[in-house]
């Protein structure tokens, strides 16, 4: 979950770090009282949780503090991509000598942490790193061991910074990496970093990320921040479709079958297991095929929950078939699952053996699931079939039967185990 | 008394289910709800749960061990087969 600019500036003062006196206000009026207590030039910011908002004239320069109220209330009316503006940030506008970058973020392939420095602030990361890439110094962490400010130090170090500047900038790192970790973010920014002319730092903006499934353990924060719980700041609404899809998940405790994202496919999924939802998902498209949706099951999930997800697959328009795939389970059973999607089958009055592309689910009490697929003619795969392999059959199927729809033909029926 | 699921059934001896403490024990030991106690205390077998069935046997224990006489689980999947 993203902050806005004006909460993650407060989250990054909380934390000790240097931020300059700013302003959060919906009313162009307190806009102009706020630049009147700066008492100097000062930039007005929209607070929208979208890019480019410099170049859509959300951020302007305000030499009055009239001038403050008039932009406040242009900013105010600006959409900018899609998004109203939640308020204004009124800052000072700080004479700077020079912009920092520094920046933690979750390296999802290490699975820890990576503090990332650079002397140069003010663009983004990217392309410093691009195009002046000795000027950039990362450097993982723990999320578990107590962080050191040596850490910091060396990082920062490894980009040239040396004497006053190091020693003032070590604290301002350190308590951004700290600040990750309590928080549970997936992204704790601060660019620029600027140093002022009396050689003293400040955070000039900030972007932070909390990451989702944390929310719960940082209710304090969300509420002093006004974040209410149901914000949830995805990129886009939840449609009718996800919005169902956590309505099963929550049916009952057992096991998680939903988290399901909407797409303009045929072909239904019902998978999960390890990080088998993106593989397979992914293999779907690799081999040409059009998915109706994503979604995750695992964690043994009940028989009517199983049954509700694929009925809701199942019934999304355009669903011609569903593929019902996983990795090797070990806490999923191969036969409540196969219960689950051939019960939505049967209950919607569709043949489980035409509706069902392939069923590729082995593991724990496969041969119970064998038998229940065996017994109802749907196609299944053991473990001798890869997950790739089954996904490609999947879309030759669907493909087929899309084929045979066009022509009037029979649908192509690859072999496998029915 | 039995009642069919899409793919289990469950039949109960009579006597069993007239059993009320019998009857208690089933309630307690299926850990998806296939059974409950009615005012009576007589055994009712609750037909939406039927499928959910782990095939985890404790309502055979809960029996003394008498699982396939006063409590069959059968598996209409595979030829009406008995759980034991």
């Amino acid at each position: 979950m993203r902050f806005f600019e004006y909460e993650a500036r407060e989250v990054v003062k909380r934390a000790g770090i240097p931020v300059t006196d700013f302003g959060f206000t919906t009313d162009p009026g307190e806009a102009r009282e706020i630049a009147q207590r700066i008492g100097g030039p000062t930039v007005i910011k929209s607070q929208v949780l979208t890019g480019g908002r410099m170049k859509a004239g959300g951020v302007k320069f305000a030499d009055t503090p009239e001038e403050a109220e008039a932009y406040a209330r242009d900013i105010l009316a600006l959409e900018i991509n899609g998004h109203m503006p939640r308020g204004v940030l009124v800052d000072p506008k700080a004479e700077v000598e020079q912009e920092y970058y520094a920046g933690v973020v979750w390296d999802g392939t290490r699975k820890q942490p990576v503090m990332i420095f650079s002397p140069v602030g003010g663009i983004d990361i990217e392309q410093v790193a691009e195009e002046q890439p000795d000027k950039v110094g990362r450097k993982h962490f723990s999320n578990i061991l107590p962080f050191g400010d040596f850490e910091a130090k060396e990082v920062i170090a490894s980009t040239g910074v040396t004497g006053s500047a190091l020693n003032k900038l070590t604290p301002i790192v350190a308590r951004l990496a700290k600040l990750f970790v309590e928080n549970d973010m997936t992204l704790a920014e601060i660019n620029p970093l600027g140093r002022l002319k009396d050689g003293s730092f400040v955070a000039l903006d900030a972007h932070m990320d909390i990451e989702n499934e944390a929310r719960g353990r940082h209710k304090k924060l969300l509420k002093d921040l006004g974040v209410g719980d149901e914000e949830t700041r995805q990129a886009r609404e939840a449609t009718p479709f996800e919005l169902a899809g956590e309505a099963v998940d929550s049916q009952d405790h057992r096991g998680v079958a939903g988290n399901v994202t909407e797409f303009d496919g045929n072909l239904g999924l019902v998978i999960g297991a390890g990080g088998g939802s993106l593989t397979l998902f992914d293999a779907v498209r690799a081999h040409g095929g059009q998915p109706a949706n994503y979604c995750e099951i695992g964690g043994n999930p009940s028989v009517s929950k199983t049954c509700g997800l694929a009925k809701l697959v199942l019934q999304k328009p355009g669903v011609d078939k569903i593929a019902v795939m996983m990795s090797i389970v070990s806490n999923t059973r191969v036969d409540i699952v196969a219960r689950g999607v051939i019960k939505a089958c049967l209950e919607l009055g569709h043949d489980p053996a035409e509706k069902i592309a392939i069923f590729r689910i082995p593991g724990a009490w496969e041969e119970e699931g064998f038998k229940i697929l065996e017994k109802y003619g749907v196609e299944y795969a053991d473990r001798s079939v890869s997950l790739n392999e089954a996904a490609r059959r999947a879309v030759e199927k669907i493909q087929g039967t899309t084929a045979a729809s066009e022509t009037g033909a029979p649908g192509l029926i690859p072999g496998g185990h029915t | 008394m039995r009642k069919d699921g899409t793919f289990i059934a469950v039949e109960v001896a009579d006597e069993t289910a007239a059993d009320a403490a019998l009857a208690t024990k089933l309630t307690e030991a299926c850990p998806v709800d296939i059974f409950a106690t009615a005012d009576g205390g007589k055994l009712e077998i609750v037909e939406k749960n039927l499928d959910e069935c782990v095939l985890c046997r404790l309502c055979m224990d809960a029996v003394g061990g008498r699982g396939p006489d006063l409590v069959k689980i059968l598996k209409l999947y595979d030829d009406g087969a008995v759980l034991v």
